[in-house]
């Protein structure tokens, strides 16, 4: 919808000064943006460079101006010296690269990527999260659609949760933070009376013992640890280790999840 | 922007070895094989029927004009479609007319080259023929040949490749398409077979009409293509 393939059903969107809607906004729409769809979509009987020189023509881009973002996307994907092999005999993750070239050969102000390393292997899937995170420096504007929270998270300052409705939007801090039901634990050399009575002062919810193993209840760790570590170092106490658990964006997801399916 | 369209078709045509090999054999084939039949009529001499014989076989590259695009013409939407090419290509600023007239270009060219070389050909070996028989001039090429070569096949050609567009673009699969733009050739089948049964005799005039009434179903097709050609349907509804 907001490639403008499809109408829209209700509602309003605009991409760059532009309402999709109109035919006319959908044609000024569709040259600001790229587009790298779930299927890479690749004519597989054409080779790599004729791929992206296609597209370099359909957006009305000048010989010369193709000629280099040809050769600069190619090169800067590892696939130069492949320019010359049909694109129907890469890998998954070959042709997922030259999927995301085509989206930039234009040099589009907005990028659209539609779950760009599912089914990707390991190495092609960082190379592919390098590659989106070497835009977002360069000051792209990127529509990420995935189902990976964890790359979302590396990825994305902002994150909206979808399921058939929008549910959250905000920071991934933001999100983990309206989820309660995180907890710190920190493990002491040695747990006495007066590191409790600390963090009883504190007023730290749900501390649990067990044998030299803190736990408590935290709504926002990155405030509330320095305090409880502050509070045990004055006590005497020896902190071997801190670890947060629970409710990272992926609980944040579920439980939004859930609670629209309520 | 149409021509750049037709000239990446035309690329993935060419290294599509089966349309190929079906698009250009099939017009040489049929000149090998009128080029016997001519042999064995003039075996006892030029016959009587010489223009009617000549002429309804040099038609029957009319019909093939209307046949050859239909292969690369039915695989045009559907085979971007089946190929999940066709996402991206209209996620680009290019417009429904663009893409119809792009891919119908690529279905008519290659076809058209190869039936006239193959109609060459035919005429040249006929005359070869016709003068080792004993006619005192070439017979080819004449005026009744240039209208149905020059202005009944391209436009049968049109025809064919419009419709074949079109049905690319309103069906699921590739066969439904061909098997649609396959039908096109009928109507002039008919008027080959009412030349040989001397229903009609193919004359300049009759040729010419005809010309025009495939002219006016061109223009009129061309437009239903462009307004029936919804992108959003054949994105969201084809599987």
């Amino acid at each position: 919808m907001l490639c403008c393939l499809i109408s829209k059903t209700s509602g309003k969107a605009k991409i760059g000064d532009y309402e999709i809607g109109s035919q006319e906004n959908a044609l000024k729409i569709r040259k600001m943006i790229g587009l790298v769809p779930d299927n890479v979509g690749l004519y597989e009987s054409l080779t790599a460079y004729e791929n992206l020189d296609y597209y370099g023509t359909l957006y009305r881009r000048t010989d010369a101006q193709r000629k280099e973002s040809n050769e600069y996307f190619l090169k800067l994907l590892g696939l130069w010296e492949k320019r010359d092999a049909l694109a129907g005999t890469f890998s998954k993750g070959m042709k997922q690269k030259l999927a995301i070239a085509r989206a930039l050969v234009h040099d589009p102000e907005i990028l659209f990527m539609d779950e760009p390393t599912a089914n990707l292997d390991p190495e092609s899937a960082k190379t592919v999260r390098e590659f989106i995170l070497e835009l977002k420096s360069q000051k792209k504007t990127i529509f990420l659609n995935t189902h990976n929270l964890d790359e979302a998270q590396r990825i994305c300052d902002r994150i909206a949760i979808l399921n058939t409705k929008l549910m959250a939007v905000g920071t991934a801090q933001e999100l983990e933070k309206s989820v309660h039901g995180r907890k710190t634990v920190i493990h002491l050399r040695q747990v006495d009376e007066a590191i409790l009575d600390s963090l009883k002062k504190l007023r730290v919810k749900n501390l649990v013992r067990e044998g030299n193993k803190l736990t408590v209840d935290v709504v926002n760790p990155e405030e509330e640890n320095p305090d409880i570590v502050s509070a045990i170092d004055t006590a005497g106490g020896r902190i071997e280790t801190v670890t947060v658990i629970g409710s990272s964006l992926e609980d944040a997801y579920l439980k939004l999840v859930r609670e629209n399916k309520q | 922007m149409p021509w750049k369209i037709a000239r990446k078709e035309l690329k993935v045509i060419r290294r599509k070895k089966s349309i190929m090999f079906y698009t250009i054999a099939l017009p040489f084939l049929l000149a090998a094989l009128f080029s016997l039949v001519i042999r064995n009529d003039v075996a006892s001499g030029i016959p009587s029927n010489l223009q009617l014989g000549a002429e309804s076989i040099l038609y029957f590259f009319v019909v093939l004009a209307a046949v050859l695009p239909s292969t690369i013409a039915g695989y045009s939407i559907v085979g971007e479609k089946i190929e999940k090419t066709l996402e991206p290509l209209l996620a680009t600023p290019t417009t429904d007319g663009e893409i119809l007239l792009g891919k119908s270009l690529a279905a008519f060219l290659p076809p058209m080259l190869s039936m006239w070389a193959g109609a060459s050909t035919f005429m040249a070996v006929a005359d070869y023929i016709l003068r080792n028989a004993g006619l005192s001039y070439y017979y080819f090429p004449n005026w009744n040949a240039a209208v149905m070569l020059l202005i009944l096949a391209p436009l049968a050609a049109i025809f064919s490749v419009e419709a074949g567009v079109l049905a690319s673009s309103r069906v699921t699969d590739v066969r439904g398409a061909n098997q649609i733009a396959g039908l096109m050739f009928v109507p002039f089948m008919a008027v080959f077979v009412a030349g040989v049964e001397g229903i009609i005799t193919l004359s300049i005039t009759t040729l010419l009409i005809f010309a025009g009434g495939v002219a006016i179903f061109d223009v009129g097709l061309y437009f239903v293509s462009k307004g029936t050609f919804r992108r959003e349907e054949i994105l969201t509804k084809w599987k």
